[in-house]
């Protein structure tokens, strides 16, 4: 067991370290001078801020130097400067990221009870006009991209009903899910329809377990066999999904808080690459890579808490 | 009679027979009665009928009454209390009987639970049955997962499941096939412990398995089935010792015993038809060495026999007759030459 | 058994269900309108007419106009060109790339397939629209850049596949006969494996169209991709955003029903072919 974490948790550093060369050396792979670059192009660029830029990053230092050094910086949280917003980076990033990281959990509150919920009523009626709705509607739902699923609620919601602000992150607790359910169903929509299909054939595979025909065969009412021993039985994979799926939407908010105005990290990239703010474009893309990597760690190591056979299997 | 199953037959959409046709079987109460085939041959289905768990898309006639409660009209609530409290099956593998992800013991619970107990009664009775099973260390046990536990000892977890809510009729397919001899054999005398000590209401067991010895030995009374039918039914004794029906004694003599030395393994020729297989005549006329071409056309209908217990063979006299020298004979050539 | 075809459509038409057939008359409708679109256009697509801004549905605009008064109905058309055209070269060139990367890790296995798949685990360490929102934030915004990058984004998933396809065609009678005719190993990749393995990797390609349909009108929709005055869809929708607030829903919806459709379709019609091309055999 022991062995299988330190073998992940080595997996999961390796793969930081990569992406986030990748990331850093991103700015070498730049046409022209990455001074420039780094300091939004050439224009009103003063040979003064140049300078700066050359300074901070230590662009007259060795590649592995200066990766090095900015590694340890950014796990001290010194993220550097963004020459737009003349603003520490870390200070855009904290003022951003808790309305993100609301927008991602009501999202995955959605797609999980929802999702979850319309996969497992499919399986359990698998074959009625249940099932053909769900798979029907999920087929829909994981071909409208966010964007437009995002303008759809907004006219319908929004702009016709007028239930629901079309704009904004709100204040307060209850402003903050007024203004971000809009948003949140938009984000959750792709990922609930991934989710209910897992979730259905999930429990249509757990359900042709023999077991399964045991326990009906000694008359425990339907509800429990469902309950616990075909869904509990499916657990592994949804669960497995939902984290994945869950981990893969902070980059999801890129397009969901630009379609709805939200002050996010998302929006933040989006405004960072448009203005050529690429300090800003690196912290943000190595702050949802990290989160990525360590969520969807953290997915495979719970996996064998679910499933007793895996852990067996890992020790 | 606790369980009769008059006139049975079992339609499967998209098949070319029945699975079952016209079976009729019973089981009085205290009594142990084999029910022995080949696989295909609807052992299983007639067990499942007994709890109403056919598939979806099968229609069935006839008749099963368990206690007197007729079992095909049962739905909902009562048909969940009969698979509950009359009726228990134990099955061929506990490994996939059990849920693998969760304890021994909830396996045990849920049932108890399903009998009326509250959480705490359903434990200790849990424990207690684990023992009665003779399980050693019930208390662990009922903390256990499936896959920490032996093929024995789940049997054992699977048996106690099966008499959590005190049955009326037991049945048990194929429970110790997948076992090794002596596992085996600990657990037929487990069964028959707990047969014998019910007092008043003592249940009744249908054993299902393609072993014959074993049913000949265990039982008291066995029917063969073959394509969906009964084609012979008997005391033990009687079949084991004089087999009517070539079926039957096509079934001893592919065993192995050690009792005559005269006598060969003999393996009944051909297969065991599918559900794609339709019959005008006997089902068994295309393996039976004593087939005529009329029992290609000529429908058998089991007949009472002279000591009780019936056949359904068109050739019953001879094959009665024959049955000094089919035993003493070595080849089935020769039989079939000799009963012409 | 008929002979399955590379048409979405193939074979006896009756055999195929409903939504099937459906989805891929409709796609053959958006493909004859984007090859027609000067001809069935009743507008030219970046026509300005100021004094018709944002007018609803009517004779003279059938889905009406944007606020720059440009008909609607000639820029879905036009729109659909580039919707469908860009998908199909990013998908290219994932699939150059890919079956190049999957088939040499596949042959040659050991340090080259590590390489490969160390070199997949980082790309795959992006969620979502990352890598390619990276090599835009680097090599600034535009449709090529985002076919580039896109076809870079989706190499990695055609060459695992593409890899465990060749793996299974490897293991093949055929492959060691032409070895042991002396053959090279370039040779037999080139002239038998990877045309053998091409049947089941278009069908993946297939199935991912309808995604990199999407992936394409995001990037353009966040203006990383097409940029003013296309047609593109994805840009469109962007545009008429503002719009919707004031009441005015036709200019985002109009875009943005014909992506969703366009995907929904070719999701339909995907499934099925890729089950056809990738169990042929």
């Amino acid at each position: 067991m022991l062995a299988r974490i330190s073998r992940r948790l080595a997996g999961l550093l390796a793969t930081l370290f990569a992406a986030s060369f990748v990331i850093f050396a991103a700015v070498y792979a730049a046409p022209g001078d990455p001074a420039v670059f780094l300091a939004g192009g050439r224009d009103k660029l003063t040979p003064e801020k140049l300078e700066l830029v050359r300074q901070q990053y230590h662009l007259d230092e060795p590649l592995a130097e200066q990766y090095g050094r900015w590694l340890w910086d950014g796990v001290h949280l010194d993220l550097g400067r963004s020459f737009k917003y003349s603003d520490q980076v870390a200070d855009l990033l904290a003022a951003r990221l808790p309305t993100t990281l609301a927008l991602v959990a009501y999202a995955t509150v959605l797609f999980v009870v929802i999702g979850v919920g319309a996969g497992v009523l499919a399986a359990v009626r698998r074959g009625s006009w249940v099932d053909s709705t769900v798979v029907g509607g999920t087929t829909l739902a994981a071909s409208v991209p966010s964007f437009v699923s995002a303008i759809a609620l907004v006219a319908l919601f929004g702009v016709q009903l007028g239930w629901f602000p079309v704009t904004g992150g709100g204040e307060g607790v209850g402003g903050t899910l007024h203004h971000l359910t809009l948003p949140a169903v938009s984000l959750a929509l792709g990922a609930l329809a991934l989710i209910s299909r897992v979730t259905r054939q999930a429990m249509v595979d757990a359900g042709a377990a023999d077991h399964v025909e045991v326990a009906r065969a000694s008359g425990l009412p339907e509800r429990e066999i469902v309950r616990r021993h075909v869904l509990r039985n499916a657990l592994g994979p949804i669960v497995t999904m939902c984290g994945l799926v869950m981990a893969g939407m902070l980059a999801g908010t890129v397009v969901v808080e630009t379609a709805f105005g939200i002050s996010g990290i998302g929006s933040l990239l989006v405004g960072a690459i448009n203005t050529h703010d690429f300090p800003v474009a690196q912290a943000v893309l190595l702050l949802m890579v990290t989160g990525y990597i360590v969520v969807t760690t953290l997915v495979d190591l719970l996996h064998p808490l679910l499933d007793p056979r895996v852990k067996e299997r890992a020790a | 009679m606790l369980l009769d199953i008059e006139h049975l037959t079992v339609r499967l959409p998209g098949t070319a027979r029945p699975v079952l046709t016209d079976v009729t079987l019973r089981v009085a109460s205290g009594e142990v009665v084999g029910l022995v085939g080949e696989s295909g041959s609807g052992k299983s289905t007639t067990a499942n009928a007994a709890l109403r768990l056919l598939p979806g898309d099968a229609t069935a006639t006839g008749r099963i009454t368990v206690d007197g409660t007729d079992v095909l009209s049962l739905t909902g609530d009562a048909l969940r209390a009969h698979r509950s409290r009359t009726v228990a099956m134990v099955h061929q593998d506990p490994r996939s009987a059990l849920n693998p992800v969760r304890r021994v013991g909830d396996f045990l619970t849920e049932r108890l639970r399903g009998a009326g107990l509250d959480q705490r009664a359903a434990r200790a009775r849990a424990v207690e049955l684990l023992a009665a099973v003779g399980l050693s260390d019930p208390e662990r046990r009922v903390r256990q997962r499936p896959h920490e536990l032996s093929g024995g000892m789940l049997q054992r977890v699977v048996i106690a499941g099966a008499l959590a809510a005190e049955p009326r009729l037991l049945l048990a397919d194929e429970a110790t096939s997948a076992l090794d001899v002596t596992t085996q054999a600990e657990i037929l005398a487990l069964l028959r412990s707990l047969r014998t000590s019910g007092g008043d209401r003592t249940p009744g067991m249908l054993f299902i398995t393609h072993d014959l010895q074993l049913a000949a030995a265990y039982c008291d009374r066995v029917y063969v089935m073959y394509a969906g039918r009964v084609v012979e039914e008997g005391s033990a004794d009687d079949l084991f010792a004089r087999p009517r029906h070539p079926y039957t004694r096509g079934l001893l003599d592919c065993s192995p015993t050690l009792d005559t030395e005269t006598r060969e393994i003999r393996p009944i020729p051909g297969r065991p038809p599918s559900l794609a297989d339709a019959f005008t005549g006997c089902e068994f006329a295309a393996r039976c060495p004593w087939a005529e071409a009329a029992c290609e056309t000529w429908r058998p209908e089991p007949v009472a026999l002279d000591g009780g217990g019936t056949a359904a063979c068109r050739r019953l006299p001879v094959t009665g007759a024959a049955t000094a020298t089919a035993t003493d004979t070595d080849t089935v050539t020769v039989t079939e030459g000799s009963v012409r | 058994m008929t002979a399955p075809t590379l048409a979405p459509v193939g074979g006896p038409r009756s055999r195929q269900p409903l939504g099937v057939r459906v989805a891929g008359g409709f796609l053959v409708l958006v493909v004859l309108a984007a090859v027609l679109a000067p001809f069935v256009a009743p507008y030219a697509p970046d026509a300005i007419d100021l004094s018709a801004s944002l007018v609803g549905t009517s004779g003279d605009h059938l889905l009406g106009t944007d606020s720059s008064g440009q008909d609607l109905l000639s820029r879905v058309l036009y729109g659909a060109r580039t919707s469908l055209i860009a998908p199909v070269l990013l998908l290219g060139l994932a699939a150059l790339l890919g079956v190049t990367l999957g088939t040499l890790a596949a042959w040659r296995g050991g340090w080259v397939d590590t390489l490969v798949s160390r070199i997949t685990d980082v790309m795959y360490a992006f969620p979502g629209l990352l890598f390619t929102v990276l090599i835009i934030a680097v090599f600034g915004a535009g449709m090529t850049t985002s076919v580039l990058a896109l076809g870079l984004a989706y190499t990695p998933t055609v060459a695992k596949y593409t890899r465990s396809v060749a793996l299974a065609e490897c293991r093949k009678p055929y492959i060691d006969a032409y070895r042991v005719q002396g053959m090279g190993g370039a040779r037999i990749c080139a002239l038998h494996l990877v045309p053998n393995l091409g049947r089941s990797v278009v069908g993946y390609l297939v199935v991912l169209f309808g995604e990199a349909l999407m992936s394409l009108a995001t990037l353009s929709y966040l203006g990383f991709g097409a940029q003013p005055p296309s047609s593109d869809w994805g840009l469109m929708v962007q545009e008429g955003q503002a719009a919707v607030v004031q009441g005015a829903l036709l200019p985002a919806l109009v875009p943005g029903v014909a992506i969703a459709l366009v995907v929904v379709s070719f999701n339909v019609v995907g499934v099925r072919a890729a089950d056809r091309l990738g169990s042929g055999r």
